[in-house]
This record gives structure tokens, C-alpha cells and sequence, in this order.
């Protein structure tokens, strides 16, 4: 039997409820937003055909929606979600208790603006606030790798060596509601793929009764337990790669920490997380024709961060530019440039870099903007110096 | 403390033209978003209406709105505006209110973000009885996101995420406001423009919190799905249903069965407001300090 199905043609929001009916959760407890709503508006039509046997939960907000979340995930249930902007912001309280219980909780959250002013275009703020929470980050450029990452998401957030919660992001709008490629799994390949839930110690095992979450006391074991979470983050790192490489012993799709393209030559690198991957490699394209050469790193895992790898990658290159579509105000830079100078430094590598702020709040990316990037980067690269402050890619009134 | 003075023009005072609601709109951020046949910008009409008919000053005047269809009309009004957050304009216009009490406060909001989200928030601030009024315009639905049912899709009613019928009874959102201290509640709907508009004036100017729920179609996302379909059918509906509370009063639990009770079905100006409580709680406070 193929383990996958034809190509077909899907928003990213479509692509990631399909792949939630495959893996068939026991629960899914959501609240509507947009750019996020559609993801589960079509699960519930999956629960009502009865495609699927979830037990489904309308709430009244986002924070019961992740509170219910806990609740099914502590029972012992296999648990799904999905949010964006605000409603992750709402979830915020109820998002650390998630991580800090070890519940495997798989939540889509479909990158949109964070207020103010209102906004309901894509950026990375929602997520990227979320980073310390204790959850794992997968970024997805398309709907393809949306719906891969939802797939492996359970093996991964279930191991027994990580037991965390797991989110998965793609770009509002620009992924969740453009159609593109998908070629799925079959449902069968699917159900083998994620197998069954482990058994784990949970509230409705009442021979072996637990408690999850109690009051710590002044002189509990808070600090070591914040520890432990650090250290399955640590452990997560290599399970996510076997995740991703049996995945590809699977579908022939290979996925990485850190996706590398042209970087074996490059003289100059961009660094980026999501949709943008996909307008840089058009430019480079048209930049190789003209002799330079130029690569892009594209992060998928962020939480837990592959730090020595970035710094591997990048230790080649002459001038790299991090492109944030989120910003950490007061701070040298966006969070994603903070986390890879981090790296760099940590790892010995020293090589020119410049932090470029786009897209907040659905502002269009063009290719002249990265062309303009990555030709600042060869000019760098032949003695130039690199701005130290932030560079804005298609700021008006300039 | 600064003396308070009523927000509405004194009764000699002239206008040199008449106004209309464009008075109180930005027009250049025209064509709004609502859909063809919705029933928000008739209860927003009302509320200009009202606004006019009591001059209210837009200097004065703030108006908070939180998410989704209906908030949306605080993008289109041109006095103190706040777009706030999902299911918390209540909290906002609190917080305006007892800084400047001297100002109108209103609040826009939907079934989703009024009733659902921002439910804790409603009755708390029907229990405060703080001068503010609060237009609920109730469309069954939430519209914005693509019609999810809301705590107002009512038994049965078909929504994307109740494909067979929702089981969950609704609020009587007026009982509720009124039970948890409401000292002005009343009920309109956008048919009878001309009583909403009065309700809605007539809450203004009531010293306390007042409630008035506006009932109003979604063609869009819940007509499409429930019976009648359509806006004119729909209104018609409104208009079939709709009874008003004296004429209600004679009626059984049975006749009342699915008809909407209108007009003003609370009003008590016994309970103290409090930004007028809290003031003089400072002055017996600082009073007692100066001795």
C-alpha cells in the first residue's frame, strides 16, 4: 500500500486539519481566531461527519481552551489546539502550566500581528513571545511542511525522554490561507507513524493516583523542576531529528533543524524563519546567474535551538544577515538575531552581521527587498561595513 | 474633584445647521466592512441618532468597542475612540470612566465578545453600577471568524462549528444584566429603529449602568444557515417576533414562547452610581485626613 496519497491543492489551514483527522486526538478544545479559525471550524465538521472520534470542546475563550487542554492531556488523553495573536496571548497563564506539567499538548499557532493597533496580518510576535514558555517551536515555511511537522509532532512531544508540549507555526495568510502543494500520507501510514499513545502516569489511573501542579511550598522543588524541563528541552534536540529522519525513511521528505540551501559556497548567508525562505531562494536564483555567491539557512526547530549547528553553518560565511518578522524592543535586536549572535559568540565563530526587521504586521516582503539584503552582505563582504542597528525592509516614507 | 456636569447640550443652545449622523462619522474610512444586508449599521444609526438628538459632544464622548463585527463600528466613529481586546471593552470603559467621569462612556460589543469572552466582565460591571452604557447588538453569532456558535445561537440554531444543531440553551442577556445589578435594561431590535434609538437615549442619560440589548440579523453567517434566510425576511422576523413589555405582560410563558420582549424592562435610580459614591467616599476620606 503507498504510504502517500496524490497531490492536491490546499490552503496551509486545510493541510493542518487534515493531518489533525489522521492522527485522530482524543480531544480538541479550541476557540475561534483568525487567521487560525479555519483549522478547526473544518475539524468540527470532521468530528460532526463522525470521521473522527474526538471529543470535541467550543469553549468561551482561549485561556479555557488551553485550560481544557491540561485537563484531557493530564487525564491521559492524546490533545490538539490551535490559536493565533491574541488567543495565544490570552493562553498565556494556562501556556506555562502546560510545559511545566510535562503534558504533550500539539498546538497550531498560526503567526499573526499582536495589538496594537489592531492587526490581523502575519508576524512572528505571537510565537516569538512565547519562546521561554517551555514549548517546543517548529516553524513551517508552507503547507506541506505544516502539515509534515503536525504529523511528527506527537512522536516527537510524547518521547518519553522530552514529554512536552509541542506548537507548530506557519505564516497567517500568506500559508494558512493561500492554497499551494500538499501530497499527504495515508491515513494509515499516519496512524502507523504517530502509533499509539505511551502509557504515562495521569488522573484517571486511579490505582496509581497523581497529583499535577500542586502549591510548592516556600521551600519545595520548583527550581529543580524548572531544571528538569531545561533538560528534556536539551533531550528533545536529538529526538526531533530521529523524528525527522525516520519521517523521511517514510514520505523521502528530509527535514533539519537548520534547512541549508547553497550554503556549502556561500561567501554571504541569510538566516529566516517561515514563508520569507521561499522569496529568498527566487532571488538567489537571479543572484547566482550573476556569479555571487549567496545562501539562505531556514530555522524550523527554534525551541529547543540548535545552537552549535547555527554556528557550524554560519562559520563559513564572510556576512550573514537575520531577517526578525518580530521585534524585541530595547533589546540589541529581534529575537532571532539576539539567539543566533548568541551562538555565534558561544561557539567561537566571528563573522559580520546585521539584524533586518520585516513583515510586522503583514507588511509585503518583496524580492528587492532580499536582493537589496543580500547585496548590502557582498559589499560586506568585500570590506564594507555592515549597519549596527536595525535595517527596516520596506519601511514606508523612505 | 471637578464639578460634574451632564454631557448634553443645554436646551437653548442653537445649532446653526442640522446635522446628521455624518456628523459624528468618519465617512473617508467608508466602505465599511460590514456585509450587504447586516443589520450593525442600523444599530449603530440608532445610537448616532441618540447621540444626536442629546448633542452629545464628541470631545466628551468615548466609545470602546472590542473585537469582532459589531466593535468594528467604533473604526467609523469620530469621538474618543478605543478598539480595544477580545471580550474586555467593559474593563477599558471602566477604567475611563472613573478617571474622567465628567465624560459619556459607551460600549459597543457583540454576543461573542459581550456574553462569551467578556462575560465576567459584563456582570461585574452591571454590579458596579458604574455610568457607562452598553450597546449589545446580538446576532446570534460569531460572524467575524466564519460563524462559530456563540452563547446566543439559542437550541438548535446551525452554526460551522454546530453543523447539526447546537444543544446549549442562550442567555436571556437581559434577566442576566438585571439580576447582576443593572440599574437600566432594555431590549430594541433593529427593526424598530425608532425605539432603539429612543432606549439607547434614554440609557445615556440614565445615572447608572445601562444595558440594551440590540437582537439584529447576520445574513451572512447565521442566516445562511437558519431559517428565514435573508435580510428582508429576517427583519421581518424581528418584526414578527418582536412584543413590547406591557403588552408581554399579559401574556403566558407559552404565548412568550420565541417572541422578543422590547422596550425598557428595568430602571431603578435607587442604587447609587459610583463614580458619584466613590467621589464622595474621597471626600469623607480627605475630609477626615484634615481634621
Amino acid at each position: 500500500m503507498a504510504t502517500t496519497e496524490k497531490l492536491m491543492a490546499v490552503t496551509g489551514n486545510q493541510a493542518v486539519a487534515m493531518a489533525m483527522k489522521q492522527i485522530d486526538p482524543d480531544v480538541v478544545a479550541a476557540y475561534p481566531i483568525t487567521p487560525q479559525t479555519d483549522v478547526v471550524q473544518s475539524y468540527s465538521q470532521y468530528v460532526a461527519d463522525g470521521e473522527v472520534q474526538t471529543e470535541f470542546v467550543t469553549v468561551e475563550s482561549e485561556h479555557s481552551a488551553m485550560s481544557a487542554c491540561i485537563g484531557s492531556a493530564a487525564a491521559g488523553a492524546r490533545t490538539m489546539t490551535a490559536t493565533s495573536s491574541a488567543g495565544f496571548a490570552l493562553m498565556w497563564e494556562v501556556v506555562y502550566v502546560a510545559a511545566s506539567m510535562r503534558l504533550p499538548i500539539v498546538m497550531t499557532t498560526v503567526n499573526r500581528a499582536l495589538s496594537g493597533p489592531i492587526n490581523i496580518h502575519c508576524d512572528h510576535s505571537d510565537s516569538m513571545g512565547g519562546r521561554d514558555s517551555g514549548w517546543i517551536q517548529i516553524y513551517n515555511e508552507d503547507a506541506q511542511e505544516a502539515y509534515d511537522a503536525t504529523v511528527m509532532s506527537f512522536p516527537i512531544a510524547e518521547h518519553p525522554d522530552v514529554s512536552l508540549p509541542l506548537m507548530n507555526m506557519y505564516d497567517g495568510f500568506i500559508i494558512s490561507g493561500a492554497i499551494g502543494p500538499l501530497r499527504p500520507l495515508s491515513d494509515a501510514a499516519v496512524k502507523d507513524f504517530i502509533g499509539e499513545k505511551p502509557a504515562v502516569l495521569n488522573l484517571l489511573d486511579s490505582e496509581h493516583p497523581v497529583t499535577f501542579g500542586p502549591f510548592d511550598g516556600l521551600h519545595g522543588w520548583y527550581f529543580e523542576h524548572k531544571i528538569a524541563q531545561n533538560r528534556a528541552m536539551e533531550a528533545a534536540l536529538p529526538v526531533i531529528q530521529e523524528t525527522y529522519d525516520r519521517f523521511a525513511e517514510v514520505t523521502g521528505r528530509q527535514y533539519q533543524h537548520l534547512m541549508c540551501y547553497d550554503m556549502e559556497d556561500a561567501d554571504v548567508a541569510i538566516v529566516v524563519i517561515g514563508s520569507a525562505a521561499g522569496t529568498a531562494r527566487t532571488v538567489m536564483a537571479k543572484l547566482k546567474a550573476e556569479g555571487l555567491k549567496v545562501g539562505l539557512v531556514k530555522i524550523r526547530t527554534f525551541r529547543p535551538f540548535p545552537t552549535a549547528e547555527i554556528a557550524r553553518v554560519l562559520s563559513g560565511v564572510k556576512a550573514v544577515a537575520v531577517l526578525d518578522r518580530a521585534d524585541s524592543f530595547g533589546a540589541m535586536g529581534g529575537p532571532l538575531y539576539l539567539e543566533i549572535l548568541a551562538a555565534l559568540y558561544h561557539e567561537g565563530v566571528h563573522t559580520k552581521t546585521v539584524n533586518c526587521i520585516y513583515g510586522l504586521g503583514g507588511r509585503d516582503l518583496y524580492p528587492q527587498n532580499i536582493e537589496d539584503v543580500f547585496r548590502m552582505l557582498a559589499d560586506a563582504a568585500g570590506g564594507a561595513d555592515l549597519p549596527q542597528s536595525r535595517v527596516y525592509l520596506n519601511m514606508k516614507g523612505e | 474633584m471637578a464639578e460634574r456636569e451632564p454631557n448634553v447640550a443645554e436646551e437653548e443652545s442653537t445649532v446653526a445647521e442640522p446635522r446628521t449622523i455624518d456628523h459624528y462619522l468618519h465617512t473617508d474610512r467608508f466602505p465599511h466592512i460590514w456585509c450587504p444586508g447586516c443589520g450593525l449599521g442600523t444599530v449603530t444609526a440608532a445610537f448616532l441618532r441618540a447621540a444626536l438628538e442629546l448633542g452629545l459632544e464628541k470631545e466628551r464622548t468615548v466609545v470602546v468597542g472590542g473585537i469582532g463585527c459589531s466593535s468594528r463600528a467604533v473604526g467609523y466613529l469620530d469621538f474618543g475612540t478605543v478598539h480595544s481586546i477580545h471580550g474586555r471593552a467593559l474593563a477599558f470603559a471602566t477604567g475611563i470612566k472613573m478617571a474622567h467621569p465628567e465624560f459619556t462612556v459607551i460600549v459597543l460589543t457583540g454576543d461573542g465578545d459581550g456574553a462569551a469572552i467578556g462575560g465576567n466582565h459584563l456582570i461585574h460591571a452591571c454590579r458596579r453600577n458604574l455610568d457607562i452604557t452598553t450597546i449589545l447588538f446580538n446576532n446570534n453569532v460569531y460572524g467575524m471568524t466564519g460563524g462559530q456558535a456563540s452563547p446566543q445561537t439559542g437550541m438548535g440554531g446551525i452554526a460551522t462549528t454546530a453543523p447539526f444543531g447546537f444543544d446549549e440553551p442562550s442567555f436571556d442577556l437581559c434577566r442576566l444584566a438585571e439580576a447582576a445589578g443593572a440599574t437600566y435594561v432594555a431590549r430594541g431590535t433593529s427593526y424598530g429603529v425608532r425605539q432603539l434609538q429612543r432606549l439607547i437615549r434614554d440609557g445615556i442619560t440614565h445615572p447608572g449602568f445601562s444595558f440594551i440589548e440590540a437582537v439584529t440579523q447576520c445574513p451572512t453567517e447565521y442566516g445562511k444557515r437558519n431559517p428565514p434566510k435573508g435580510p428582508v425576511q429576517m427583519l421581518e422576523n424581528l418584526k414578527e417576533k418582536a412584543i413590547p413589555r406591557k403588552k408581554a405582560e399579559g401574556m403566558t410563558p407559552e404565548e412568550l414562547e420565541g417572541r422578543i420582549v422590547t422596550g425598557l424592562l428595568h430602571r431603578d435610580e435607587s442604587v447609587p452610581e459610583l463614580t458619584a459614591s466613590y467621589a464622595r467616599m474621597l471626600e469623607r476620606v480627605r475630609g477626615s485626613a484634615d481634621e
